[in-house]
């Protein structure tokens, strides 16, 4: 089996490859079974692999495929290296990713594109793969960058929109930003350890570095790289607009798999960023604050997809937050059931545009409650995972662990227990705020196309792991299951929670529980029971400030509108015609200004040319006399 | 003597197809088609059967005296630089010929014959050991090129081939001073006056005198390349050069100043150019911002394709002086990647203006709906500008700041950002042409065969020098090391990797050398950096 992990990745290359170079001229029925049987073929392999890897539980995969080249003993291969944490990605990625392109053959069916699109995805799958299998830094910045292009092509596949393009860019152009950074910190470890091979970093890294060293800016510059694909802190602003994309591109990259690869990259590197608690410490900030204000800009957003998206940036939150306190197979674990419950609503929202023929503002929705039931179920377990209801969803789990670990992890604190908890109330209310104005209320818009099976298998089989997703890892005072973390085991550190609050984990956890069903009724009071309430809200011109303040995201694209891209266009466009230009005009002016003076006196009237002799003899036998 | 061979076979093939003229205008396009493509086997022949030595990067020489009496011998040599530089030339250079096949209709013959001693002169440049004959091959390339520009140019070519002279003769000026001064320095001294490279390497030069000779060269190579501020002939050459001027211009002409720098500044000035280094680091930074900056906001493509060459040759001067394996390696791919990248995006100007008869991109849009394979392959390229992983620039841009992180850390921080800058320009080229709706145009057609035969190649190289660079860099390295040779110990050893996992760390950084560095760099308070 090991043999044939090159295959994973190799897979939905060639369905890229193929797509491109002949998808024009495929049928669409061809289209469909090269484009999605590349990844699902790649999905079966992951799961054989999977299942092997389960029952063996070697510590690690490793195959090199080739060398990519060697430069003065710096010798990055094309080699993939898979441990558990990989592997979750993997699983992830391909399986998800084969639903999502299953769905997306009925999605996308009456797109003039089809072949273009589903080259993209196989393409970003491909990198995705390359992304997390990779066995050194540099390979891994090869799926980095790889991701962030197949980002850039299907936010913007719809291109005739500038709109579209305008998103595209922005996506491309921030993240390259954090890619920068990276970048920069790749350079560092590459002069510290001479390699970039990622095993040997951490295993040398311990030895090398004392804690708190200055390696701490290597450590925070990666942090840069997964802030900016993670769409974290100062960096997220490209995600919102990053909803310009068909619906399945929200839901594989930009909530699944892509936005999750800064996570993958913290945790992947666990070792150097536990040398700098400095800089840990702000990955859970970060984390906290993001989850935040993200979860405060999705209670104001009408674009249903809007409100997933920042979501997904609050979600990720916690995820950054989970790892900044060292819980990092909590904060795994969210990644997997958050890909499974995101995925979901992505994909359920889709189901939605598409039978609204692509009305997106939740005001014009309602009562689909019973027109689509399929939809209407399978979203609202989605939500329940999203909103961590106790007990039944796997949300609940996941998300519990985190806020636990918060508190009584060994870097946890009172204030980022109490971000978290207030995030989860937010994530409820918002949550909910969704499912009550698209399926409660009376219905606003005609419906058209009913969703097919290829919309409605993906949804539930989705929605199954949405719930039972969480069993495989319970709390200590639950029937103890800890079957995720015993796999990441070998990988990742597990953490210790302090002994004084273990007693009383019980009352955190209904803790949790309230406030999440809090968040619901919180939600049913304003948008079912006494829509008043939100009416009387609005008279308020102060309320109305703050909800345009959160509606446009905290005023971030703003302030770096104003702070950089302007001055940039500005100073670009002023200096079109390149001033270093004029000096040379000015030489060659000057040339010609004396070419133009001499030549006057070039005249042909003699008395002139007697009087420059005798004015010129007068000068010379004046000087002579003085000399 | 089939060094020789490559550079007759040019030149003949040129007078033959300007002569050949008179039978029937189509013969031209055939006879430099069959020229360069001869150059190419023979120098793809050179290449498989090339074996290097381990106490020689030279694979080939030929030497036979020319001006005994002066010292100046028709001395040419190949090493592993040389032919990569060939290789490039050569492919290039039949791009440029079937680029032209349907452009050039006037003076068809005279054209053909200015193309190929361009290439000559180019192919001379590459292999001359003499530095007398280097300043003839340097002036070889430089007046057909004003040709080039001057009768099949643009609206406003006149001006444009002016300027391109101008800077080329006044820059070459001073290299044939410092040449000459290099000559009868190493003549007064020992009394053997010679132009012959290997014999005046060697020459004990006084700091100030090196200074000034280097300088000389400088001036040369630095406006070749060019660098910010002695960029200014380049966007308007390349602008209104016909595809094929722009072409060799962007692939081959500012690459000669690349090698200038490897091949002569380096191993001929060891101490002086140490001393320079940070200035030109500097330089080479702001090159790349600068240019990038400039990019973005122009509106003729090819223009915007200009600067964004400054930028790019901005990393070459870059590595060259950060006097390491990574940088010089870095930048021997830059010089062949972005030949290509860039060679191939004039290429594509030059297919959008046979349709549309514009360079304006505000007037174009909307094309990949109308010519999608024009669209992918125009992504390709402009993603391998923008230095995307698994493309050859990629490769060349990260070595060349690995290499640079280790002279100096904060001005690679900056190159770096150059790399943001560099996507925001790329990226603006595919919204432009490609993807925002523009002007209604009747029709519009995707890629001819021919086309496609031009851009394929392209494609298929940046990807090989992408994934599998390494023949590439074998190549080079025998070569790498030679003009190193100054500024290194003895052979640095590498220690082998100890097991498949554990490598040795840091084996290859060469104390001696970052003491050099870092003594020429605490002369400059402002480059002072934290570590």
């Amino acid at each position: 089996m090991e043999n044939l992990l090159w295959l994973i990745p190799a897979l939905p290359f060639l369905g890229a490859l193929l797509l491109i170079l002949f998808g024009t001229r495929l049928s669409r029925t061809l289209v469909a079974i090269l484009g999605v049987g590349s990844v699902a073929v790649s999905a079966l392999i992951t799961i054989l692999l999977g299942l092997e890897f389960l029952s063996n539980r070697p510590e690690f995969y490793h195959q090199e495929v080739w060398q990519w080249f060697s430069v003065a003993g710096f010798t990055p291969s094309i080699a993939f290296h898979i441990d558990a944490l990989s592997m979750v990605f993997i699983f992830v990625i391909t399986f998800v990713g084969a639903l999502i392109h299953l769905y997306a053959t009925s999605y996308m069916a009456d797109d003039q594109d089809f072949s273009r699109f589903f080259a993209s995805m196989n393409l970003f799958v491909g990198s995705m793969l390359m992304l997390v299998m990779a066995d050194n830094l540099l390979l891994l910045y090869l799926g980095w960058e790889g991701v962030g292009l197949c980002s850039y092509l299907l936010i913007g596949f719809w291109y005739k929109e500038p709109a579209n393009g305008y998103a595209a860019r922005k996506a491309f152009i921030i993240t390259r930003v954090g890619d920068t950074a990276m970048a920069i910190g790749l350079f560092m470890l590459f002069q510290a350890f001479g390699t970039l091979h990622i095993q040997t970093i951490l295993t040398e890294a311990p030895e090398a570095w004392s804690v708190g060293s200055q390696m701490a800016v290597i450590v925070a510059l990666l942090l840069g790289g997964a802030v900016g694909k993670s769409g974290q802190l100062p960096l997220q602003t490209w995600l919102p607009d990053a909803m310009a994309g068909p619906t399945p591109v929200s839901a594989l990259i930009h909530a699944a798999t892509m936005v999750t690869a800064g996570v993958y990259l913290i945790a992947r590197m666990y070792v150097i960023f536990e040398l700098a608690p400095l800089v840990q410490t702000i990955v859970a900030i970060v984390g906290a604050i993001t989850l935040l204000l993200a979860g405060f800009s999705a209670l104001t957003q009408y674009d249903l997809k809007r409100v997933l998206a920042y979501s997904t940036i609050s979600q990720i939150g916690y995820m950054f937050l989970a790892l900044g306190v060292g819980a990092w197979s909590a904060g795994i674990f969210h990644f997997m059931i958050h890909g499974f419950f995101k995925a979901l609503l992505f994909l359920c929202a889709g189901a939605i545009i598409m039978a609204l023929h692509h009305e997106q503002d939740m005001r014009k929705m309602g009562g689909l409650r019973h027109k689509m039931p399929v939809v209407y179920w399978t979203f609202l377990i989605g939500a329940a995972s999203l909103a961590a209801l106790p007990i039944i969803t796997a949300g609940f789990y996941s998300k519990d662990q985190i806020l636990w670990y918060a508190l009584a992890g060994e870097y946890g604190n009172t204030w980022l227990y109490l971000a978290g908890l207030v995030g989860a109330f937010i994530t409820s209310i918002y949550t909910f705020r969704m499912v009550f104005m698209t399926f409660f209320g009376e219905s606003k818009t005609h419906l058209e196309h009913p969703p097919g099976k290829v919309i409605t298998i993906p949804l539930i089989i989705l929605a199954i792991l949405s719930l039972v997703g969480g069993f495989i890892e319970l709390p200590h005072n639950f029937p103890h299951v800890t079957l995720f973390s015993d796999v990441m085991a070998p990988v990742l550190p597990g953490i210790y929670a302090n002994e004084g609050l273990a007693a009383n984990e019980w009352m955190f956890q209904l803790v949790a529980a309230i406030v999440s069903l809090g968040g619901v009724f919180v939600a049913y009071l304003f948008y079912i029971k006494s829509p008043q309430l939100l009416t009387s809200i609005e008279r308020s011109g102060f309320a109305m400030a703050l909800h345009r303040f959160w509606h446009s995201g905290w005023g971030f694209d703003a302030l770096y509108d104003v702070l950089i891209a302007r001055p940039y266009v500005f100073i670009s466009k002023l200096n079109k015609r390149d001033f270093i230009d004029s000096f040379y005009t000015g030489l060659a002016r000057l040339a010609e200004g004396f070419h133009v003076m001499f030549s006057e006196t070039q005249n042909g009237i003699l008395r002139n040319y007697v009087a420059g002799i005798v004015v010129g003899a007068i000068m010379i036998l004046t000087i002579s006399l003085f000399l | 003597m089939i060094l020789v061979w490559l550079i007759v076979i040019l030149m003949a093939g040129g007078l033959l197809a300007w002569l050949s003229k008179k039978v029937n205008p189509e013969i031209p396009r055939w006879v430099a088609l069959g020229a360069v493509l001869l150059d190419l086997i023979l120098i793809v022949y050179l290449w498989i059967n090339s074996k290097t030595t381990a106490d020689s990067a030279w694979l080939l020489s030929y030497d036979v005296p020319w001006i005994p009496q002066w010292g100046v011998s028709f001395s040419l040599a190949l090493d592993g630089l040389s032919l990569l530089m060939l290789v490039l030339t050569f492919f290039l250079g039949l791009l440029a010929v079937l680029i032209s096949w349907k452009e050039i209709k006037n003076k068809v013959g005279f054209f053909h014959f200015n193309l190929l001693w361009v290439l000559a002169g180019i192919t001379g440049v590459f292999l001359t050991m003499d530095l007398f004959l280097f300043y003839f091959f340097w002036e070889v390339m430089l007046i057909p090129m004003y040709f080039l520009i001057g009768v099949w140019g643009h609206e406003n070519r006149t001006y444009a081939a002016y300027k391109f002279f101008l800077f080329t003769q006044a820059s070459g000026l001073l290299m044939l001073l410092a040449i000459l001064g290099l000559y009868f320095i190493h003549g007064s001294g020992t009394g053997n006056y010679t132009f012959n490279y290997f014999e005046l390497l060697n020459t004990p030069l006084a700091p100030d005198a090196a200074r000034l000779l280097m300088f000389g060269f400088l001036a040369a190579f630095l406006v070749k390349l060019p660098v910010v501020p002695f960029h200014s002939w380049l966007p308007d050459a390349h602008s209104q050069a016909p595809t094929a001027g722009s072409l060799i211009l962007a692939g081959l002409l500012l690459k000669t100043g690349a090698y200038g720098l490897l091949r002569f500044v380096l191993p001929l000035f060891p101490t002086a150019t140490v001393e320079f280094a940070p200035w030109a680091m500097l330089l080479g930074v702001i090159g790349i911002i600068y240019g990038a900056i400039v990019a973005y906001s122009q509106t003729d493509l090819k223009r915007l394709v200009a600067y964004t060459s400054v930028s790019h040759m901005g990393f070459v001067i870059l590595g060259v002086f950060a006097f390491n394996e990574w940088a010089l390696q870095g930048v021997v791919m830059q010089m062949i990647a972005h030949g290509l990248s860039t060679g191939a995006l004039f290429i594509l100007a030059g297919f959008l203006y046979e349709r549309i008869h514009t360079r304006d991109i505000t007037q174009m849009g909307g094309f990949w709906a109308k010519a999608p394979k024009m669209g992918v392959i125009a992504l390709v390229f402009v993603m391998a500008s923008l230095g995307l992983p698994g493309l050859g620039n990629f490769i060349a841009e990260f070595l060349t700041l690995v290499g640079s992180w280790q002279a100096d850390n904060w001005l690679t921080v900056f190159a770096t950002i150059g790399l943001v800058l560099a996507t925001a320009y790329s990226l603006r080229i595919m919204q432009k042409v490609f993807y925002e709706p523009g002007p209604q145009r009747e029709s519009f057609r995707d890629l001819s065969f021919r086309e496609m035969l031009i851009a394929v190649p392209l494609v298929l190289g940046l990807l090989f020098l992408g994934l599998y660079p390494q023949p590439v860099l074998d190549m080079a390295q025998p070569a790498i090391k030679e003009q190193l040779q100054a500024y290194t110990s003895p052979e640095p050893t590498i220690a082998e990797p100890k097991t498949a996992v554990v490598q040795q760390p840091k084996a290859t950084i060469n104390a001696n050398q970052i003491a050099l560095n870092q003594r020429a760099f605490s002369n400059l308070q402002i480059f002072k950096s934290p570590n």
